[in-house]
């Protein structure tokens, strides 16, 4: 099944065909399913006829129904921020264990492993007293902090730059460089396709993310989309499945998009963040 | 670089992921283990020393067995089935099929949309009389059903979703496993006349052993970790048949703002999760190839 030579032939290979296009059909179903109720009006969101008239009226109200313009802002900065500061501290951290001997290094590794098991998900309870300690509830940062120092992304920038030949270190080195320096002009810049997997991974979960920020937010002001869209289907809104699909389309459809366009690279990039 | 130097730049370069790791991943998971052994604070009372009481309570809650056993069924149920689609979508994505790439898509969409997102789509699917699952029932001449207002269902509907939202993700990393397999071993077995079946079984199989360990590590995870659907579709009904236990914690904790149950309840998920770390080291020494 890897190779030519096992390929299904004849009836096989037809039966094959269908059961591949049933399973994608499926898995396609529930989006087509909202793309067809958003898209007309409410009286039709369980009647299928081509004949239907195609409206953005559910759009409109949606959007009119809650803050979402508001959420979208929230929601782009949290991403930004996240993403911002795993950059910088993953990269310094991954460089201390690619390259440096220090003592404590082993057990420090481990330690920084736990992490891959215990996400900050779990640890809701605890963190959500630290971070009313801090004073920091109901805000943007405290959504964000705890997956700032992520394991996956030490790990993952640790393993690259352990690639990177110690000759081309040593003559930057030779040159006059700083570690920092060094970091700068030949580690990161051999990492780019690593960070780019690694960006497209991050945001893509933390656009996502809900548990956490529903705990922690309880104004408009720091709620991100997830909370909002949650906040609006399951209160404001009857049950207007018509605006409530609209709603769920909208909120998604920058990374849908976004996705669509780059397919491409969004799975080469989950590809590659799970080779390791 | 003297050797001092280098000790300094490690640990000066760890130090701002070390902080705020151990502010939290390894101090709340160690509060955790120390709050379970106290009372919540109620007012101006502070919290008291209170030994085993937490876990006494624990042990005596059938809800919480009962959120143990289903969250036990739901990983049983949602993590083999989603590793073999995931498989097979790779065996089918990886070959010449019709149209391959647009599978590839349908196939992995899910992954990059919001669970609660897809919850709400999915909700309206099961909804009673209008939904989609319920019209094609009819149309069928089955009788009508409550799907998420049922005890029997509700938990078998909720693990749909999550197949449906895992499967394309995992497919990835079996795709990019099987991409590496060198087309010489196909060649080679076929001449020697092995079956299609048997050089997969004994050649592709074994050797994406470490893919699988690594795909099963996270569905266990994701089993535990992910309860985003529960909220929207049946916040833990009917009569408790879909509380998973972290979506219980989250009820205890931030409902009913007992917190020292549920630090006692997060100390079980803790465990869960220790156990399949410990699995994972144990089955990397015994059982899987590397190349």
């Amino acid at each position: 099944m890897s190779a030519a030579v096992y390929r299904a032939t004849g009836v096989a290979r037809g039966l094959e065909t269908a059961g591949a296009w049933l399973l994608g059909a499926l898995w396609i179903l529930p989006l087509a399913y909202a793309l067809w109720t958003a898209f007309h009006p409410g009286e039709f969101s369980t009647r299928f006829v081509l004949a239907a008239p195609l409206t953005l009226a559910n759009f409109a109200k949606a959007w009119a129904a809650a803050p979402f313009a508001r959420y979208f802002v929230n929601t782009v900065i949290l991403c930004t921020m996240i993403l911002a500061m795993q950059l910088l501290l993953c990269t310094l951290a991954a460089y201390a264990f690619a390259r440096f001997e220090f003592p404590g290094r082993t057990i420090a590794f481990a330690l920084v492993l736990v992490q891959l098991m215990v996400t900050p998900d779990v640890l809701i309870v605890e963190n959500y007293r630290t971070m009313s300690a801090l004073g920091l509830r109901d805000t943007i940062v405290a959504i964000g902090l705890p997956y700032v120092a992520s394991a996956f992304g030490i790990f993952l920038l640790r393993q690259t730059f352990k690639t990177v030949p110690k000759e081309l270190d040593e003559a930057a080195r030779v040159e006059g460089c700083s570690p920092l320096q060094v970091l700068w002009k030949v580690y990161v810049p051999l990492a780019r396709p690593v960070y780019l997997a690694y960006a497209l991974v991050s945001v893509s979960y933390h656009w996502n993310n809900f548990l956490w920020p529903l705990i922690i937010t309880n104004s408009v002001e720091s709620r991100p989309l997830t909370v909002g869209l949650q906040v609006f289907s399951g209160t404001d809104q009857g049950i207007d499945w018509s605006i409530i699909t609209a709603a769920t389309l909208l909120t998604t459809a920058p990374l849908l998009i976004g996705f669509l366009l780059f397919q491409r690279q969004f799975v080469q990039s989950f590809m590659r963040a799970g080779i390791k | 670089m003297t050797r001092t130097a280098q000790w300094l730049y490690g640990w000066l370069l760890l130090l701002p992921a070390a902080a705020l790791l151990a502010l939290f991943t390894h101090y709340p998971a160690a509060a955790t283990a120390w709050h379970s052994f106290f009372s919540t604070p109620k007012g101006t009372r502070p919290p008291a020393y209170v030994g085993i009481d937490n876990y006494a309570q624990l042990v005596d809650d059938p809800i919480f067995w009962q959120s143990l056993s289903n969250n036990l069924w739901y990983a049983a149920g949602t993590i083999p089935l989603s590793i073999a689609l995931a498989l097979l979508m790779a065996a089918w994505v990886n070959g010449k099929l019709v149209g391959r790439g647009l599978l590839r898509l349908a196939y992995f969409t899910p992954t990059v949309l919001p669970m609660i997102a897809v919850a709400n789509i999915w909700l309206f699917f099961y909804t009673p009389e209008y939904g989609l699952v319920e019209k094609i029932g009819s149309a069928l001449g089955f009788a009508a059903h409550n799907w998420l207002g049922s005890k029997n269902t509700a938990l078998g509907c909720l693990m749909a979703v999550a197949v449906w939202k895992e499967a394309g993700f995992f497919m990835i990393f079996y795709l990019a496993a099987l991409q590496q397999i060198s087309p010489q071993l196909a060649e080679a077995a076929a001449i020697e006349g092995a079956s299609r079946w048997y050089f997969f079984r004994r050649v592709t199989f074994p050797l994406l052993m470490p893919t699988t360990l690594f795909v099963l590590v996270n569905a266990v995870i994701n089993a535990f970790r992910l309860v985003d659907h529960i909220v929207v579709m049946t916040r833990g009904g009917p009569d408790n048949a879909t509380e998973l236990l972290l979506y219980y914690i989250y009820e205890i904790g931030f409902r009913f703002w007992d917190t020292a149950y549920a630090a006692a309840l997060t100390m079980v998920l803790l465990t869960v999760l220790a156990l399949v770390a410990l699995g994972q080291f144990w089955f990397l020494d015994r059982r899987v190839h590397y190349q």
